[in-house]
């Protein structure tokens, strides 16, 4: 058993976990973080993604060992019912998810572009979507609500991650 | 009396955002993977690694001598502790069922069969002592292809199955269809093949049982599109819970696509097991398992003849196919290939003669049963595939081939050479408007100077027809199926006018507490957010038949339908007692009573919904509550169609292909939710475009799974699609009161074709006229390659 510190949506953890652990089961099983999902066992389909240290990443091929230190955010991190990122605004808007498994990975992996490039082109989020899979939508409306944040987020709305 | 008239403004027809979606975006889901109880177990299975074998042995030694270990759990055990095999759901005359047993008992028939089943403290240790348990297989010859399987000598999947028969089936007057080929003026025939694929819903299976001692209940949370069916085999047929001591909770289900309607082996071990042990047992797929064990789709190998007059009209159609059922029969299996398949073989022509022949084979597969479109996207495919071969050889234009033989807008009610009557429909408008979107003659002088300068383009039509809203019950009673596809409808108005709907449907992705809440409260003139929709926990909910076959609109939707006006009608009567008026003359809208030619008198809604709950004063012979049950039975199928065209380019270089535009014209009837629908739609074009392109699960000769991971089985990317231009044309249905059809499974079933006949038709110029999907780049570069006279 390893110890680990580590910082999850702003609150500090100290946690013993097995070496073996990935990061997703240490959030999900311990620290009841259900929304972040797992779709795979081959590091394909994202629905895992979450920011470490500002970056995203699928937390199936992180150790848990490997956060010690870190700062990690997940879906829950970003916004709430009452007050939602511009991303999960956008998604809601734009009918860019349909059962939901994959959406907070796609809400994170959009963050993460988002922060790296405010104003991107279609092409652009295309690409930076590629790890992550969504079998409802045809991603039609994915781009779309990755296109609305990107303005609505131009417009001065607020962003974690943008840092 | 007003208020049956069929709905029209605001809310339905309106596009208000989901309101499921506030837990989804903000990871509040819930889904069966998200539950954990205190002192539950978790369930790891060991499975064959071999396609075909007989067990001679298992030894559970070593694994139940690991730490954390409660249990191991054979075949040999459930049998005989009264379980028994899984039942397939649809049965034809003459049909062969092989024994599907929750865990294996005597030999192994496909890679993946579950064998055993380990109980352990964490997941981890379940997989560790799995691992331990060591199984003594005595491996046999296996089959994977169906047409191998139907080969004299084949190897025998089942001993006591002959020659790997399922079943044979036709449809059809062969005798006419004979006589009507011999007198044709030409006769296009085409092999092809229709692959299998896998759904990968990107939420794998699971499911959590609980067996509570005191109720002595157990409660399944599982992974289904289907709750109270799943109820009903598993509690009657497999493990003989009775139903009033059995509750199934589908919570959220991460799509389904077909794959989460069957009841599966693990399922029904993990709710024996918690009731054995009295703990809680808990299973999660990983997608290597999914890969082996949830139910694959498609795998047809077809012949079409296909026979024209002089002046280019189909005058016959014989279909010859072979469905690879894989090893055991899940619950729609022997209905997906016949009844959802032939019936729909005239798609939207007039075609006077058609006969459909089919034999189904076992092979040493994973099960094949249900996957988005289920048997209507492989009548499609054959159907326009050869349309498109035809157009090609008659010299005739595929656009203008299709148009000659559309059933005109007159011929309806249509009766088809193969069961259906199409009870609506008008084809032309919604072609012309497709080609007008894509700008058809433009598009082809494109094309034609583009291959001047190698640049290869290609535009693919698809015209199609689906029939869904499954089912009409008798109809399906009559053919085969063990169970009527009604749908059940609660409409329960509280005393504050606030509302809880109850229906039998089951969304996974679908929008269903959105558009049923527009359905009731655009009939009870409330919001949508006074509207609560319950589904998917049969503790709650009367008995319904689930979601699948584009069916819960035009089903589930119209029971809810009916059940407001109930409710209405019932409210009705109270609003005349209170307001000294005969209930005739008591109109209701804009959610008030008022007394007709007097506006001002009138009660509001929720005064009815109060009066009803006081009873202090409603009318003497009036029971109290506002509350109103339907179960909505079918009377026919509903019939979208519509014209989708794809245009790609290909590059005959490498091989690969582009797909760059995608225009798609359906008619869905009225439409509840155009957001939502579209929505359906974009995600159904991709599902199929990527069978055209990308899909495609590969066996060895062994039956080993070659695609067994998201790794190597190519499921479509945001980088691999365009943006889709979408239009419809409305056509409402006549079979139930909101004049919708179906639109959940269309997009599937029309972009298969669309997409390669479009790759094909850029391959023209090298003399191409078939291919096999997936039209992969290396199939496409061998192809050209020898076109060009390479080897």
């Amino acid at each position: 058993m390893a110890e680990i510190n580590f910082t999850v949506n702003g609150r500090a953890h100290e946690v013993e976990v097995e070496a073996r652990t990935l990061l997703v089961h240490l959030l999900r099983d311990t620290l009841h973080l259900t929304g972040t999902h797992v779709g795979c066992d081959t590091s394909q389909c994202g629905s895992c993604t979450v920011l470490l240290n500002g970056r995203g990443v699928k937390s199936c091929t992180v150790l848990a060992v490997q956060a010690d230190g870190a700062e990690v955010t997940t879906i829950e991190g970003i916004g709430s019912r009452g007050a939602l990122h511009p991303l999960q605004e956008a998604f809601r808007q734009e009918h860019g998810l349909q059962c939901g498994f994959c959406t907070p990975g796609m809400i994170m992996s959009s963050i993460d572009l988002l922060a790296g490039n405010a104003n991107p082109s279609e092409a652009e989020i295309r690409h930076a979507l590629d790890g992550n899979l969504c079998r409802c939508t045809g991603y039609h409306n994915i781009v779309k609500a990755v296109q609305h944040a990107a303005r609505a987020m131009a417009g001065g709305a607020s962003a974690i991650g943008s840092e | 009396m007003t208020t049956t008239t069929a709905p029209r403004a605001p809310l339905i027809g309106s596009s208000p955002k989901r309101k499921e979606d506030g837990r989804f975006i903000t990871g509040t889901g819930r889904y069966t993977d998200d539950i954990n109880m205190p002192g539950q177990l978790h369930a790891a299975f060991v499975r064959s690694p071999y396609a075909h074998a007989k067990i001679r042995s298992i030894d559970s030694s070593a694994a139940l001598a690991m730490p954390g270990i409660h249990a191991v759990i054979t075949g040999e055990e459930l049998k005989a502790a009264g379980v028994n095999p899984l039942p397939p759901g649809w049965l034809h005359p003459g049909i062969q069922i092989a024994e599907f047993w929750p865990l294996a008992v005597g030999q192994v028939s496909h890679v993946g069969n579950a064998v055993a089943a380990v109980l352990a403290d964490s997941p981890a240790l379940a997989r560790d002592a799995a691992d331990a348990v060591v199984v003594d297989y005595d491996e046999q010859p296996a089959v994977a292809e169906g047409v191998d399987a139907l080969k004299p000598g084949a190897p025998q999947v089942h001993e006591k199955i002959p020659g790997n028969v399922v079943f044979r089936w036709a449809l059809g007057d062969a005798d006419a269809t004979d006589t009507a080929m011999q007198g044709a003026r030409s006769i296009v025939r085409q092999h092809l093949t229709n692959q299998r694929l896998i759904a990968n819903a990107i939420e794998p299976r699971a499911s959590l049982a609980n067996y509570d001692v005191a109720a002595d209940e157990v409660t399944l949370y599982v992974t289904s599109q289907n709750p109270h069916v799943h109820r009903l085999i598993m509690g009657a047929f497999v493990l003989g819970l009775p139903e009033h001591k059995f509750r199934v909770i589908a919570p959220d289900v991460g799509g389904g696509f077909g794959s989460k309607i069957f009841i599966y082996p693990e399922e029904c071990v993990v709710a024996w097991a918690s009731k054995s042990l009295g703990r809680p047992v808990k299973w999660t797929a990983t997608r290597s398992e999914a890969f082996v064990s949830d139910a694959q789709g498609r795998d047809h190998d077809t012949h079409v003849e296909m026979a024209f007059d002089e002046g280019g009209k189909i005058v016959a159609l014989r279909v010859r196919t072979v469905a690879n059922l894989g090893a055991y029969l899940t619950l729609f299996a022997p209905a997906v290939p016949t009844y959802l398949y032939g019936t729909v073989m005239s798609g939207p022509y007039n075609i006077p003669a058609i006969h459909v022949e089919v034999t189904a084979a076992y092979t040493n597969t994973t099960p094949v049963d249900a996957y988005r479109g289920a048997g209507r996207p492989e009548a499609t495919y054959a159907l326009e595939r050869t349309m498109d071969v035809a157009a090609h050889q008659l010299g005739i234009d595929g656009a203008e081939l299709r148009r000659r033989n559309l059933i005109p807008k007159d011929a309806f009610p249509f009766q088809t050479a193969v069961a259906l009557q199409y009870d609506s429909g008008n084809y032309e408008p919604a072609l012309d408007r497709a080609l007008a979107m894509i700008d058809y003659p433009q598009l082809r002088a494109e094309q034609a100077e583009g291959r001047t300068k190698g640049k290869y383009l290609g535009i693919g039509l698809s015209t199609y027809i689906e029939a869904c809203g499954l089912a009409p019950s008798h109809v399906v009673g009559s053919l085969g199926a063990q169970a009527g596809l009604y749908e059940s409808g609660v409409v329960r108005v509280h005393p504050t006018g606030k509302v809880t709907v109850l229906t039998g449907s089951h969304a996974h992705g679908q929008g269903h507490e959105t558009t049923f809440a527009q359905i009731v409260a655009h009939e009870l003139g409330c919001g949508i957010d006074d509207v609560e929709v319950v589904h998917g926990d049969t503790g709650r909910v009367p008995f319904g038949m689930g979601t699948y076959g584009s069916r819960s609109g035009a089903v589930g939707g119209a029971a809810l339908f009916s059940a407001a006006q109930k409710v209405k009608e019932k409210g009705r009567k109270i609003a005349a007692h209170l307001l000294e008026a005969a209930p005739e003359d008591v109109d209701f809208a804009d959610g008030s009573y008022f007394v007709k030619g007097s506006p001002g008198t009138s009660k509001a809604f929720g005064e009815i919904a109060l009066a009803a709950y006081l009873a202090h004063n409603i009318p003497a012979d009036m029971e109290p509550g506002l509350e109103a049950t339907t179960f909505f039975n079918p009377a026919n199928f509903v019939f979208p169609f519509g014209t989708h065209v794809a245009v790609v380019e290909v590059d005959v270089e490498t091989g690969s292909v582009q797909l760059i535009r995608y225009v798609a014209v359906d008619d869905f009837g009225n439409v509840i939710n155009p957001m939502i629908v579209d929505g359906q739609l974009h995600g159904g074009i991709t599902q199929g475009a990527s069978q055209a392109l990308w899909e495609g699960a590969q066996y060895d000769s062994n039956g080993q799974l070659l695609t067994g991971s998201m790794m190597n089985y190519a499921l479509p990317k945001a980088e691999f699609l365009p943006m889709f231009e979408t239009d419809r044309t409305v056509t409402p249905s006549p079979v139930n009161p909101l004049g919708v059809k179906g639109a959940g499974e269309a997009g599937t079933i029309a972009s298969t074709a669309a997409v390669a006949n479009a790759v094909i038709d850029a391959l023209a110029p090298f003399g191409i006229t078939h291919l096999d999907m997936p039209l992969t780049p290396s199939k496409i570069w061998e192809a050209v390659n020898a076109a060009r006279g390479g080897n």
